[in-house]
């Protein structure tokens, strides 16, 4: 793996090989991530991205190369710092992934319960999100009650309140409509205003054309060059 | 810890009915085990007063010279185990005979000569004698001159206690048997709740939830069941007791047969058991389902 002076580099991926048997997913990756980048990671379906993400959180093993999140080789992770490392994460999914007999408070609060904070913490950090995501009468809500976006801000909320260091969305806008694809993308570009890094995995052109960010693009589990592309 | 055990009693009443079949599981387990440890208890209690009334009788041979019988009682006393005698002439036992048996008195006047030998009372060293060591002392005295025969009025008791260890046994290994029972559903009771909550078991990990945050509250939930099977096991068994027990002092083997309630510290080692089985069996089923 080559040496790296570069502070500012977040995630570092070299070699990276994804395979579910013989075939590969993901092949010879190799990509470094800056802090405060906002990073689109673009390609049709079924090209790899969503495992890209998997691989960073450690939802799935690598196959083969090295991963560095923060200076912290994953294939040297243990079973029990797993916890950790995905604390370094707040995950945004396409299906939002809230757990529905749960209301928006305990959902956002259980990031900040897992991570040992104290109850007075919890509930002003929890009310204060909310209100950063507009979701603030929401907070009794169970989350089958709510719309799409309203589901997918609670879990935009769910992500930013532990303070992450990167936030990585799955195609986050996927199943909502326009009006609440602007808000949510909204919520990331703020996130990311604040000194975030933000990775969005999406099919959607129109997703990327309306944030100045940094794209790769992913074609049957390569990374196509020239890929960084300043749109 | 609290906030464990907050989570634990939240999902217990999400998932009443589970929970309520697990613990009335748990209580029958434990309603017959101390119902066992009720009957063991007072056969000890039982035995513990047989044995305390247990003497020896020496009896002395005839034609034994009062030197001799002075001599006897003296080697008796000094024979290790005995703690008191007691020496009853024969004209001591027919006069008690007589006594007992006024209506028969025209047999007595019969007699030619006493009958009865004379007769040392041996007393024992220790209330707790087993039956054992009654057994050696006997041969003990009756192999000492002028003693013809000796006699300990409950020989049976040993006969008995043997029985009573089998049954003993017999009834150790069934209380372990519902025990496991009881571990083996609390066991199945937990995976069930476990995938029931997979997703979001799944959502917990990540945000970032450890093996430990996640196992906390399962842990906590069959510690509940055991102690609430515990006490409702052990209350249940009070009930019966104090059912039965009100209606044998109608009765008229009300002396013969006094039953006592387990003690306080047996019934907190039953409940202890409730929690023991209650937290095994939530540890074999999350051992088993997060050994990926």
């Amino acid at each position: 793996m080559p040496e790296s002076n570069d502070e500012n580099t977040i995630i570092r991926m070299f070699r990276v090989y994804k395979r579910y048997g013989a075939q590969n997913a993901l092949a010879d990756i190799n990509l470094d991530i800056r802090r405060n980048d906002f990073l689109f990671v673009n390609g049709p379906s079924g090209a790899g991205k969503s495992t890209l993400l998997k691989l960073l959180y450690l939802g799935e093993p690598v196959s083969e190369g090295q991963i560095l999140i923060n200076g912290m080789n994953l294939s040297r992770v243990s079973r029990k710092r797993i916890p950790d490392l995905r604390r370094t994460f707040g995950i945004i999914f396409q299906d939002y992934k809230l757990i529905s007999n749960k209301t928006v408070f305990e959902n956002i609060a259980l990031v900040l319960e897992v991570s040992g904070h104290k109850s007075k913490y919890i509930q002003k950090k929890v009310k204060s999100v909310l209100r950063t995501v507009g979701m603030e009468s929401k907070i009794d809500a169970y989350p089958p009650t709510l719309s799409g976006g309203e589901q997918q801000r609670i879990a935009v909320a769910r992500a930013i309140t532990g303070d992450p260091k990167i936030l990585l969305a799955d195609e986050p806008t996927g199943s909502l409509d326009a009006e609440s694809a602007m808000i949510i993308l909204n919520l990331l570009k703020e996130y990311h205003s604040g000194g975030g890094t933000v990775i969005i995995a999406t099919h959607d052109k129109e997703l990327i054309r309306s944030i100045r960010g940094r794209i790769i693009y992913l074609q049957d589990g390569q990374l196509q060059i020239p890929k960084a592309i300043e749109v | 810890m609290i906030f464990f055990v907050k989570r634990a009693i939240k999902d217990m009443n999400g998932n009443r009915f589970i929970n309520a079949v697990t613990i009335v599981t748990i209580a029958l387990s434990i309603f017959i085990v101390s119902a066992f440890g009720l009957f063991f208890h007072n056969v000890n209690n039982l035995m513990d007063t047989w044995k305390k009334g247990v003497r020896i009788l020496a009896y002395v041979k005839k034609h034994t010279k009062e030197s001799q019988i002075t001599e006897l009682k003296d080697k008796i006393q000094a024979t290790q185990g005995v703690a008191s005698l007691t020496f009853i002439s024969k004209e001591e036992s027919l006069n008690q005979m007589k006594d007992h048996m006024k209506r028969q008195a025209a047999i007595f006047k019969k007699l030619k000569e006493n009958p009865l030998p004379d007769v040392f009372e041996i007393q024992m060293v220790g209330i707790q004698q087993g039956m054992d060591d009654i057994e050696i002392l006997a041969t003990r005295i009756e192999s000492l001159p002028h003693v013809s025969s000796v006699e300990y009025g409950q020989k049976w008791l040993g006969r008995f206690m043997t029985m009573f260890n089998l049954i003993k046994f017999s009834g150790f290994a069934l209380c372990g048997t519902f025990l496991m029972a009881s571990v083996f559903i609390v066991a199945n009771t937990i995976r069930l709740l476990f995938y029931s909550k997979q997703e979001e078991i799944e959502i917990m990990r990540l945000v970032g939830a450890s093996d430990n945050f996640i196992k906390a509250p399962f842990y906590v939930e069959g510690i509940i069941q055991g102690v609430l099977g515990g006490v409702i096991g052990v209350t249940a068994l009070l009930i019966t007791y104090l059912l039965i027990s009100s209606n044998m002092e109608q009765g008229i083997l009300v002396d013969f047969l006094s039953i006592r309630f387990l003690p306080i510290k047996i019934c907190l080692g039953i409940i202890l058991c409730g929690i023991v089985a209650g937290w095994l069996g939530c540890y074999l089923s999350l051992k088993q389902i997060l050994k990926y």
